[in-house]
Formats: structure tokens, C-alpha cells, sequence
């Protein structure tokens, strides 16, 4: 099944963003038709070893060879002419052209005197359509497109060029059950034509199913490369956390008070249905389902950032207005966004600027803001947060990912809320700082803060939430408490195999 | 052959079109002296000036940028082009139509560079060369005109002469339309400008050269602008330093109206053109119908508002629908279901993952 001599050869490979060494030691081989699992954590550099592939990012040192010969870097309109061709797990088709031209843009087929040839692309997409067994109109346009078809058409663009290698990143992270399998099924075609698969995915159980050969990443380093046959899921998250997963999850044990946030059937056509639940004082209610689910889509919709078709949200036993996140603000609400580079700071000013501008009118003596209660403030959540810093005056952009979070709760829990919403709390930041977070949420939780918090980690969720709501397709499909919720549970219910279950103990 | 009837039923320009046949219709049942042969020849003249520029500034728009320095280029290639024909005789008007458009072409030059170079947003860049070219236009006139006995006839009879009753002006109007329409149409060139504009990030990943597409298109706005710049020295028989001054609206409002998005993307060279024929009718037929200038002016921005509301009303709806469908057919699949497999569901079924909250 396999050649001797690898597709794709890496070596060493070494890259810094500034500061930030993303990749120190990365391998990687691959050979032609096998699907190759690349495994890691959040933040182990397997997006920047792809991005090189891509010919997005450029390595500093290292080596990087296809088909035997050097792998010229750097452009990605190189990295396609050599082979490779990537579909990322948002892939970014041209909303206003047709899907036929989206998957020949650059190489439409042209007669004989250079014009575009609109029958035979749409012919030719119609049979890369067919191959794949997806039924998909060519001549539509990709607005509107699911994320999953979107992905057929961008393989469906590797296919048309010929590709060699096949870099899928977390193709399946977004796509509900039935989609994931018909993906997973292209995937094994790929292979059998011939091309080498890269298959990133946090969900093992795909891995195992579908791939031959796995390489596990962590801190910017290759740890593990071996056959998937004669390996097991513990095995595989040993190696990629490099520790036991004890003892991460700090929980202050509470006694749930008041009910702080009633929300029943709230509906936005087409992105949540019917959705509802109740946070107390002290407790954390935790979001969980796969990336798509509607769970940040609901977040922002009880927050007013978002209008919604019908339902209602109660504050403390009071109707919040829809679509007015000052009224939330003014209630007790805070919401930390899921981006916090784009929506939660701002990046050039100070740590006690961000930390005090949602704060400012208390803070000011008629209408002039007082830089000293400005820093004051700062100082306290500072030490409260354990914050990293190198002076209150430093800019937010030059803190760590995880500081940078801290500053964000800062800024938040500085409004004294009755409830506070949290986005993905620990995205995209290193181990040790994701502890001292989830310590801080308990700890809030305990003095009688309630939580909402949507997040994709699994053990985040299971380690933090005193209640477990799943989605799936905009649906909420199990609630389920603290004692309840496995991992097996959770993923059951988010990928719909427990749906039965979920809706017959609902009614 | 069917469905391509539907196509152009179905598509942004057809209603265009239908509204220009309504205001003609009507204007002429008010007013018949509206499309006499002088009328219509009046018409198309007036026409000819705003609709090339729009045919220029399609390419622009559709790769969600804006030229509004198209007036400044007018005014300066015509003083340009009436300066380096003054006195001649002979072919002279292929000399002005010449110089026109390559003082257009530099001129999209210097545009093109500093968007696509130095990525400054377009819609500063353009207005600042707007000035800028203003700015050189009244260096070199000096205040000075060019009158119509200094140009050669040539110049001056190709803008009151026409072929087929269709002024030679409109002609080089829609000569440049075919020509922009089958590029942006057909050639592989022209489809990466649309998809520039329909998504810049995607269009960089795909590997399409967006440095050199954004060059080519203010280039040929800038072209476009030049020989609207000759245009215009030809209908006047002459230039001062007033002329193209505030032309950049209009153009821009002629191409939104005729079904060009403003954010890039989409649109169409015919649908420009469209929309340059039923603004500038509009006027005219509301001069001949005696409403006040003031008016006339109103009744454009009515008229650009309202196209612009209905595209974006049509967009929303799509893409809800689009969403809805989507999420139903989601629904559907996963209620049909693939068979479960049976060890996951005879656990999910005794062990109960019960909801702990009768949550309704």
C-alpha cells in the first residue's frame, strides 16, 4: 500500500512569528496513498507546518522536499503547481461566482481563441461533482453554500488540479454526523486514487476510523510518528499532552441560588430552534457541541447582540428588551467574546485602559476620567487575575494570548456582573495560563457569580460545568448535570446518535 | 436557448431596461417632440459621455473599489488633448483621441499604484487624486480656454455628425462597452476581477495576481475617463477649467443603479450602460416634462436609493433562504438518520441521558 520513498518529506522544520517560536523540530512524511492524521493540541503548530505546505508561511530552517526534489516555498500558487492543495476547515469560495467557475477560477477552460468556455466547465465541475457523489448544481452561485458542500467544492478544486497531496484541516470540526461521514468517505477515494491525505481532526474517533498513519505535534515539535493500527485514543492524547489530565480542572464546589438568566424557546430561523435553559446564582452552565452547533449564535442572541424570531430571555425575573446589549450590560450581563483580538480589547492601549473602559463613568468625576482610579482599578484585578505583566502601562498587543484573556475578564468582572457569558474562555492559549482561567471562573462561580460558557474542549466542559447543555444543529439536545456528563455522553448527543434519547427525556 | 432567456429575464439588467422603456414611453406620450431625430440625437450625445466613464468604472467597482477621480481625469485629458490638436489640421482627431487616453491611462496609473502597492483604501486615494488632477489641470491652463474656432473640424464635426442616426460619440461608447463586456466576460483576466472583488483574502490564496488586476482596472477606468475627456472637447467644441467637475457621482450612481454592486463582486458593463441611459433620460425627459432642476436631481438620488434597497433586499432574502433550507435539510438528514449504530444506541437507551431540567 505503500512506496518506499515518501511524498512529502519535512525535517526540522523551524518558524518564529516575532517572539513566538511556533514551530522548533517539526516532521513530517508522507507518502502516496495513505491518509496521514496529524494530531496536537491547540497552539502545537500544526496550522503553521500546514500553512508552510499551503505556501502561506515559510520556515526558518529546516528541510521540505516533494517527490524527492526541494519544495519551493512561499506561494501558494507554487505550492499548487507542485501539488499540494489545502481545504481549510472555513474554506473561502467566491460568494458571486458560480460553483463551476469557483472550482476552475485562474484555469478555466478556454476555446481556441482564449474565451472562457462556460459549457465546458460546468460540465467538467459536473462530473469532479459526480466523482466526489455529491449533487451539486454548477451553476449556482457559493452564497449560501453549507460548509460542507463548500468543502466538496474546494476538493473538488484539488481534484481539477491534479493534486499530489491532499491537506484537509479539521475538515469535520463543523459538519454534523451524516456530513462528516460522506467527507470521511471522499477521503478514502483521494487515498485509493493515488494521493497522499493530511487529515487534522481533535476527534479520534475519526483518526482511527479513517486513517493509516498518524504524526503527533506539541509546543512546535513532532513527539510521535506511527502506524494508527496498533495504537489507542490514550495512547494518542498521552503523547500529545505530554502529562495526565488530572487536577486541571479546579472546581469550587457551590450550592446553586437564585435562578439569574430564565431563557425559553428562543428561535432565529435556520440558526437555533426552541432553545431553553436557566443559569443560577453560582453555578457554571456550560455550551458544549461541535464548532456551528448555534451555541455562540444563542450566546449573542440572550446578550442582544444578535435579534432573534421569538422566545424569551429573563433577567432576574424580568424580561431583558431583545437586541440591546446595553439593556444586558445595564442588568448585570457581561459577555467575553469568542475572538478577543477582533471584539474584546483594544489592543494598542494599556492594560488599565482596557481594563477600566467598560467601567468609565464610575470612574469619572464629572465626565473626566481619573487616570489614578483608572490604574487603581487595574492594580486590583491585576493581582486578583495573577496577571503577567510588565507595568500597567504596557500595551495589551504585547501580552501573552493568555494574559491577554485575563485582561478581558478583568474588564469584565470590573462591572460586578450577575451573570457573566464567556466565548471559547480558553482559545488559543498555553496549558498552564488555562488552568489559572478556569480557577478564576470557579472562584467567581463560588462567591455566587452564574456562568454561561460555550466551549469546544471537551475536558474543559466536563472539569468545569455544573450543568452540561448540548447542541446540535441549532437544537438543544441533552441537558445533562455534572454527574452525568462523560465525554461519551456529550459526544453522543452533539453528533446527534443519541438524539432519541435526548428528545424522548425532554418531553 | 430557453434558459438563457431566462437568464437575461432573471438577471439585474432586465428590469433596467424596462423602467428606460417606461420613462421613453411616457416622456413621448407627454411631449412627442421627445424623440424626434434632434431629441434622440441630443439624447445618445448626452448619453455617450456619462456611459463610457461607466463602462470604466465597472471594472473598478466590481473589484470593490471606487474611482472618483474620473471628472479630474476628464477635464485634464480634454484640455490635453484640445492643447496638442490646437491649430492642426488633417487626422487630427485620431491625434486628440490618442493623447486623451493615454493621459487617462497614466492617470489610472498612478491610481491603480497607490491601491494596489501601498494598499491604501481606494476611496481616499481617488478622492485625493480628484484634487490632485484638478490641481495639474489648473497649473497648465493657467485660467486660459481652448474655444472651438482653435480645434480642427475634424474634432469638432465628430461631435455633432453621426452613422445610422447614432452620434459618432455614442458610437465610441458602446465600441468601448463590447469590448469591456467581452473582457469581463470571457476572458480569464476579467473573471479574476470578479472574484477579487467577491472575496480579496480567497482571491490572494488562489494565487491570482490582484496586484497587477487592480493596476489593469483603474488603467482602463482612467482610459475610459481619457476619451470621455475628447468626448466632451468634441460635444462642447472646447474646454475650460471647470469642465468634468463633479462627473464622478453620476457615474458611479449610473453603474449602482444599472445593478453593479458597490461591494464588489457583481455587475455588468450592459447593466452600467443601462443604468447611464436611465439616469441620464431621466433628466432629460424631466426637462422636457418642465420639472424644475432641482428636482430632476431628487428624483437621481430617489432613483439610486430605491435600486440599491431592492439589491439588498433581493440579497437578504436569498441568503436567508439560502439558510433556512439549508438548516431544513440538515434536519432532514439527521431525523431520516443513518441507522444508529446499535451499541451506541442501546447504551444511549438504558442508561437514559435524561435531561436533568424539564426545560419547557
Amino acid at each position: 500500500m505503500v512506496d518506499a520513498e515518501p511524498l512529502v518529506r519535512v525535517r526540522g522544520a523551524a518558524k518564529a512569528f516575532g517572539g513566538v517560536q511556533a514551530l522548533r523540530d517539526a516532521s513530517l512524511e508522507l507518502f502516496a496513498g495513505e491518509v496521514h492524521a496529524l494530531l496536537g493540541e491547540n497552539g502545537a503548530g500544526k496550522s503553521t507546518l500546514l500553512k508552510v505546505l499551503a505556501g502561506v508561511h515559510r520556515t526558518d530552517s529546516g528541510e521540505v522536499t516533494i517527490g524527492g526534489g526541494p519544495f519551493e516555498q512561499g506561494s501558494t500558487r507554487r505550492s499548487r503547481e507542485q501539488g499540494v492543495a489545502v481545504i481549510y476547515q472555513e474554506p473561502s469560495l467566491f460568494p458571486d461566482l458560480s460553483l463551476a467557475e469557483n472550482v476552475f477560477i485562474g484555469r478555466q477552460p478556454v476555446t481556441g481563441r482564449g474565451a472562457v468556455d462556460w459549457a465546458r466547465m460546468r460540465r467538467a465541475a459536473a462530473v469532479l461533482f459526480g466523482q466526489l457523489g455529491v449533487d451539486l448544481d454548477p451553476d449556482r452561485p457559493a452564497r449560501g453554500l453549507s460548509i460542507a458542500d463548500q468543502q466538496i467544492v474546494e476538493i473538488a478544486k484539488a481534484l481539477s488540479t491534479d493534486a499530489r497531496v491532499i491537506v484537509m484541516d479539521e475538515p469535520t470540526a463543523a459538519l454534523s454526523a451524516s456530513e462528516s461521514e460522506r467527507l470521511l468517505d471522499v477521503a478514502r477515494r483521494l487515498r485509493d486514487g493515488g494521493a497522499a491525505v493530511v487529515f487534522v481532526s481533535h476527534r479520534l474517533d475519526e483518526v482511527f476510523a479513517l486513517c493509516d498513519r498518524l504524526t503527533v505535534m506539541r509546543d512546535g515539535a513532532t513527539v510521535h510518528t506511527c502506524p494508527v493500527a496498533g495504537t489507542d485514543a490514550g495512547e494518542v492524547v498521552r503523547w500529545m499532552v505530554g502529562r495526565e489530565l488530572t487536577d486541571l480542572f479546579p472546581k469550587t464546589e457551590t450550592t446553586p441560588g437564585d435562578v439569574v438568566l430564565r431563557v425559553r424557546g428562543l428561535t432565529t430561523d435556520g440558526v437555533f430552534d426552541d432553545v431553553s435553559f436557566d443559569v443560577r446564582a453560582g453555578e457554571i452552565v456550560a455550551f458544549a457541541g461541535l464548532v456551528g452547533s448555534g451555541r455562540s449564535e444563542v450566546v449573542r442572541a440572550v446578550f442582544g447582540i444578535d435579534r432573534y424570531d421569538s422566545g424569551s430571555v429573563e433577567v432576574l425575573g424580568s424580561p431583558l428588551p431583545p437586541a440591546d446589549p446595553r439593556a444586558a450590560l445595564a442588568r448585570g450581563v457581561a459577555l467575553v467574546p469568542e475572538d478577543r483580538r477582533q471584539q474584546g480589547l483594544f489592543m494598542p492601549a494599556s492594560i488599565a485602559r482596557n481594563t477600566a473602559v467598560v467601567v468609565l463613568s464610575r470612574l469619572a468625576r464629572r465626565g473626566v476620567v481619573r487616570e489614578r482610579a483608572e490604574r487603581e482599578l487595574a492594580a486590583h484585578w491585576a493581582q486578583r487575575l495573577q496577571l503577567r505583566h510588565g507595568g500597567l502601562d504596557q500595551p495589551v498587543e504585547r501580552l501573552s494570548g493568555g494574559n491577554q484573556q485575563k485582561v478581558v475578564l478583568a474588564k469584565w468582572l470590573a462591572t460586578d456582573p450577575r451573570l457573566l457569558v464567556v466565548d471559547e474562555p480558553t482559545r488559543g492559549i498555553d496549558v498552564g495560563t488555562k488552568a489559572e482561567v478556569h480557577r478564576l471562573l470557579s472562584e467567581q462561580a463560588g462567591q455566587g457569580l452564574a456562568v454561561l460558557m460555550v466551549s469546544s474542549e471537551l475536558p474543559e466542559v466536563l472539569g468545569m460545568a455544573d450543568r452540561v447543555l448540548v447542541m446540535r444543529e441549532g437544537r438543544l439536545m441533552a441537558t445533562l448535570d455534572r454527574a452525568e456528563a462523560t465525554q461519551e455522553r456529550v459526544m453522543l448527543a452533539a453528533t446527534g446518535q443519541a438524539s432519541v434519547a435526548g428528545e424522548g427525556s425532554a418531553a | 436557448m430557453n434558459g438563457g432567456l431566462r437568464r437575461v429575464l432573471a438577471g439585474r439588467e432586465a428590469p433596467v431596461a424596462g423602467a428606460l422603456l417606461v420613462v421613453l414611453a411616457v416622456t413621448t406620450a407627454v411631449n412627442p417632440r421627445f424623440l424626434s431625430d434632434q431629441g434622440r440625437f441630443d439624447l445618445l450625445v448626452a448619453i455617450a459621455i456619462t456611459g463610457l466613464m461607466a463602462v470604466g468604472q465597472t471594472f473598478v467597482l466590481v473589484m470593490r473599489h471606487v474611482d472618483l477621480s474620473v471628472g479630474s481625469v476628464l477635464g485634464l485629458s480634454a484640455f490635453m488633448a484640445g492643447s496638442a490638436v490646437r491649430g492642426d489640421t488633417g487626422g487630427s482627431l485620431l491625434v486628440a483621441l490618442l493623447v486623451g487616453i493615454v493621459v487617462g491611462v497614466v492617470a489610472g496609473l498612478v491610481n491603480g499604484a497607490l491601491v494596489a502597492f501601498l494598499r491604501l483604501p481606494a476611496l481616499v486615494v481617488t478622492l485625493g487624486t480628484l484634487y490632485v488632477f484638478q490641481g495639474v489641470q489648473a497649473l497648465l491652463t493657467g485660467g486660459t480656454r481652448i474655444n472651438a474656432d482653435q480645434l480642427p473640424t475634424s474634432v469638432v464635426s465628430f461631435g455633432v455628425t453621426g452613422f445610422l442616426g447614432v452620434p459618432w460619440l455614442m458610437w465610441v461608447c458602446l465600441l468601448a462597452a463590447a469590448l469591456g463586456g467581452v473582457f469581463l466576460r470571457t476572458r480569464r483576466s476579467g473573471r479574476d476581477l470578479y472574484a477579487v472583488g467577491s472575496n480579496p483574502p480567497a482571491a490572494e490564496l488562489v494565487g491570482i495576481p490582484v496586484a497587477r488586476r487592480t493596476l489593469l482596472a483603474y488603467m482602463v477606468s482612467g482610459a475610459c475617463a481619457g476619451g470621455a475627456g475628447v468626448l466632451f472637447l468634441a460635444r462642447f467644441g472646447g474646454v475650460d477649467s471647470n469642465a468634468g467637475i463633479g462627473y464622478e457621482l453620476p457615474v458611479v450612481a449610473a453603474c449602482v443603479v444599472g445593478g453593479v454592486n458597490i461591494f464588489g463582486g457583481s455587475g455588468t458593463v450592459l447593466g452600467a450602460l443601462l443604468g447611464a441611459m436611465l439616469l441620464k433620460t431621466m433628466g432629460v425627459s424631466l426637462s422636457a416634462l418642465s420639472v424644475p432642476e432641482f428636482w430632476q436631481q431628487a428624483i437621481n438620488g430617489l432613483l439610486l436609493l430605491v435600486a440599491i434597497t431592492a439589491d439588498r433586499i433581493v440579497l437578504l432574502r436569498r441568503e436567508r433562504s439560502a439558510r433556512v433550507e439549508a438548516a431544513r435539510h440538515r434536519r432532514e438528514q439527521v431525523d431520516a438518520g443513518p441507522a444508529l449504530p446499535t451499541d451506541g444506541a442501546d447504551r444511549a437507551g438504558h442508561d437514559g441521558v435524561t435531561t436533568t431540567e424539564v426545560v419547557r
